[in-house]
């Protein structure tokens, strides 16, 4: 039987069934993922596997992520924004309700975003509120933001985990009985094992199809493996086994999805510790660099070039990864040229993930032939955040920066890497005063050539999105725009 | 024998004293901040010192282990730093996996082990001795993770007799508890088994060549009988002992197969709270395993004095 006509046949069959299959659907589903949220606030914290589990299921923000990380409304309808891009009106949707039974309404908005830029503020990304300078609730469904000075990315900054509205009465216990507006509601947390959600009825928006779920967790590649394969898991999320992807692919019993996340896996340089200081140095490491052998080699194949901080499936995105090619001779005259022709010493700190660890030995031996030795030493978060990040004492590390749009990281001069531009920071400057799309391409654009320029980084790969599912079930999201596994989206094919 | 106890009870107090300094110090030193890393990368620095203060991590480091030993004795161990919860109710949730899977493992394991440790003993040189040898030496030389991948191969992921890991909860009834737990106990348990299978034969060959035996053997009674009336009791001693490093073998080093099996338990708790730099809650739970650890040992040392009135008399 021919491809075609087995397709036509189970089409026809499928609507045949349409009507019966519906009210037969299975209503609750099991997603697997590798890290366990220390806590289920999103305001609280950093880890990604709290947005993973809570955001757009339990909690909802002004505006969010859409599947192609584009910017959607959510709690608010719609907005306006004045001409001199300073004020912004919300106008918010009616009938909202928290999961406790509480109304939602502009009051909350005003709480929420007042608490996450407070002075004694915890929330993790507290620049994203760096530009607002008063939220004022005009009338219980209008809120109107003002702004210090404009900022262009202010619907982006409000979609994420961290600028969630939250109900004054239940933020402080949000960690460990999270309350919010979404279609979700949080059920049970059995801590170390899983968290269970259910169906809101009260939801202000389009009933999901499922109506209960449940998050697990499991850290061992090996063991997510197995429960893929025994059928105890439907979804896994950021499947940490990339080596049995292909044993997925070939059984019809599964589907496995291969997307982009905001992942710019970069293997950072000390910009301002020598010989990093010198751009000849960190020119020469980035040709050094043979990018497609550290993606099979670390990443079983999984993973897009990159040759700036951005990420490829953004329409602004440049590629320029020629200006970085692997050409180890170029790469041993440029050492010379900077005075080190036998080549120098340096210290390379690598993190848990397999990206850093087996990218590391690989990136090792390509400096190694351009007479770069490293002393490779592995290590815990914790100590990474400490070392590199805080006290910068490290030559070269690897790292995903896993934050959307974080190019702005390299306006900082303190970050970990201490690139020290002025003229950078104008462009950023420039483009968070900025509203005219067109005009923001262009300086992103120019945002993006000028690190590449300046060689800042070594620029690897894009960290790609691997889920595993069982085949009947749909509208997973396959690209990793932000953190977040979008229950209200899936549904069980019949 | 009061005046025993009391010493041994001294000895117990004064270790578990030692043992909370060493692991507070221990804890202590290793680099990274709890704070840092709950905010990650992008947090800025005066949003770090909020939550050092929030979580009372500028207190000085004697302070917080004064309030961190006086907490514990009234069965208060504080509030995890990154779970936000209090680490009495995370650890007796823990346990309620760990403890029944270390006494399964322990069951099976003892199950296993005495018939044919007996057994090999009473057939020494022979076939049947040969083959538990043999047996048990596989079963020390295996992995108990590598044990467990082949156990979920065949019976999870093959049959589909149980789940490839997970913990149902005891509110899902014992009996699916128990089926989570099989696959992990048996590999848990077998390891273990070979070990203590080992000990009790070489244990009751001693025995067997001693002039007591041998009298028993003169009155006019059977090898078999001599073994099992007169030396099996006698032999129980290094195997009690094995037994008691076993069984805290079992609570402490199960955090190889609580990875395997996605189990909920301590284990997991500890390498949780590691990688996040909780440091309380690390040093809470090691502290209880030590606790278990010094207890269990004094328990051993208890049933010694039971099996053997020899030790009784002595002290």
């Amino acid at each position: 039987m021919t491809h075609f006509s087995r397709n036509l046949i189970s089409a026809s069959v499928i609507a045949l069934f349409a009507g019966i299959g519906a009210a037969q659907a299975q209503t609750d589903i099991k997603i697997a993922m590798q890290l366990e949220p220390p806590n289920l606030d999103p305001t609280g914290g950093a880890a990604e596997a709290i947005d993973s589990v809570v955001y757009l299921n339990i909690f909802q923000g002004l505006t969010r992520f859409a599947s192609d990380g584009s910017i959607e409304p959510s709690l608010a309808e719609s907005w306006t924004i004045s001409d001199d891009g300073l004020v912004y009106t919300f106008k918010l949707h009616d009938g909202v309700m928290f999961h406790d039974g509480t109304t939602f309404d502009a009051e909350d908005v005003k709480f929420s975003l007042d608490r996450a830029r407070a002075e004694d503020s915890t929330n993790a990304q507290k620049q994203l509120f760096a530009q607002i300078a008063d939220v004022t609730a005009v009338d219980p469904q209008t809120v109107q933001i003002t702004l210090s000075q404009p900022n262009g990315a202010l619907l982006f900054n409000l979609a994420w985990g961290d600028a969630v509205i939250v109900a004054p009465e239940t933020a402080a216990t949000n960690a460990t009985a999270p309350v919010g507006t979404g279609p979700f509601k949080f059920v049970n947390w059995v801590q170390g094992d899983r968290v269970d959600l259910a169906r809101n009825p009260d939801y202000w928006g389009t009933a999901p199809a499922l109506e209960t779920a449940t998050f697990r967790f499991i850290s061992d590649p090996t063991a997510a493996f197995s429960a893929m394969m025994a059928g105890d898991i439907d979804v896994f999320a950021g499947f940490p086994a990339p080596e049995n992807l292909p044993q997925f692919e070939a059984d019809p019993r599964f589907q496995v999805l291969v997307g982009s996340t905001e992942g710019e896996t970069i293997l950072a340089m000390n910009n301002k510790q020598a010989p990093f200081d010198n751009v000849l140095v960190r020119q020469a490491v980035s040709h050094a660099i043979d990018r497609q052998a550290i993606i099979d080699g670390a990443m079983f194949g999984y993973g897009t070039p990159i040759g700036t901080h951005f990420a490829p499936h953004n329409p602004d995105y440049l590629d320029l990864t020629a200006q970085s090619s692997y050409d180890p001779e170029l790469a041993k005259t440029m050492l010379a040229e900077a005075g080190f022709p036998d080549g120098f010493t340096t210290t390379m700190k690598l993190p848990p993930p397999s990206y850093a660890r087996r990218g590391g030995e690989i990136i090792a031996a390509q400096l190694r032939a351009v007479g770069i030795e490293t002393e490779i030493t592995n290590v815990e978060w914790a100590q990474w955040l400490e070392e590199v990040f805080g006290t910068k004492n490290y030559g070269l590390t690897i790292v995903s920066h896993t934050e959307p749009f974080d190019i702005g990281i390299y306006a900082n001069p303190e970050y970990y890497f201490q690139y020290d531009s002025q003229p950078f920071r104008d462009i950023m400057a420039e483009l968070t005063a900025t509203t005219d799309p067109a005009k923001r391409t262009e300086l992103v654009q120019s945002a993006q050539r000028m690190i590449a320029d300046d060689y800042v980084n070594g620029y690897l790969f894009q960290l790609a999105a691997l889920t595993v599912a069982k085949a009947e079930v749909q509208g997973l999201w396959a690209n990793a725009p932000v953190a977040a596994n979008d229950l209200a989206a899936i549904s069980w094919k019949q | 024998m009061i005046a025993w106890l009391l010493r041994r009870i001294a000895s117990l107090i004064i270790s578990l004293i030692v043992a909370s300094l060493v692991i507070f110090m221990v804890v202590e030193v290793a680099p990274g901040d709890p704070a840092a890393f709950m905010l990650g990368v992008n947090a800025k620095p005066d949003t770090v010192a909020a939550l050092r203060d929030e979580l009372g991590l500028d207190v000085p480091k004697a302070e917080r282990y004064l309030n961190w030993v006086t907490g514990m004795v009234q069965g208060d161990f504080g509030t995890s730093y990154t779970y936000r919860s209090p680490i009495s109710d995370m650890i007796a949730d823990r346990l309620w996996v760990s403890l029944p899977l270390a006494v399964y493992a322990l069951i099976l394991s003892t199950l296993i082990a005495f018939p044919a440790g007996i057994y090999a003993a009473s057939r020494r040189g022979r076939a049947g001795d040969l083959g538990v040898m043999a047996a048990t030496q596989l079963g020390v030389a295996v992995p108990n993770f590598w044990f467990a991948m082949i156990l979920v191969l065949i019976f999870a992921i093959n049959l589909g007799w149980v789940s490839a890991g997970g913990f149902p909860g005891w509110d899902k009834g014992f009996w699916a508890c128990m089926a989570a737990l099989t696959l992990p106990a048996i590999a848990l348990a077998l390891p273990q088994a070979a070990i203590l299978a080992r000990v009790m034969r070489s244990s009751l060959l001693d025995m067997l060549g001693e002039d007591f035996i041998r009298t028993a053997r003169a009155k006019g009674l059977t090898e078999g009988q001599a073994l099992w009336r007169h030396a099996l009791k006698n032999a129980l001693i290094p195997v009690l002992t094995i037994l008691g490093l076993q069984f805290s073998f079992l609570l402490a080093g199960s955090i190889i197969i609580e990875q395997v099996f996605y189990l909920p338990g301590l284990g997991r708790l500890v390498f949780q709270a590691i990688t996040q730099r909780d440091l309380i809650t690390v040093e809470s739970v090691v502290m209880l395993l030590v606790f278990a650890v010094i207890v269990v040992n004094f328990l051993v040392d208890l049933t010694y004095a039971a099996v053997d009135p020899r030790l009784r008399a002595r002290h």
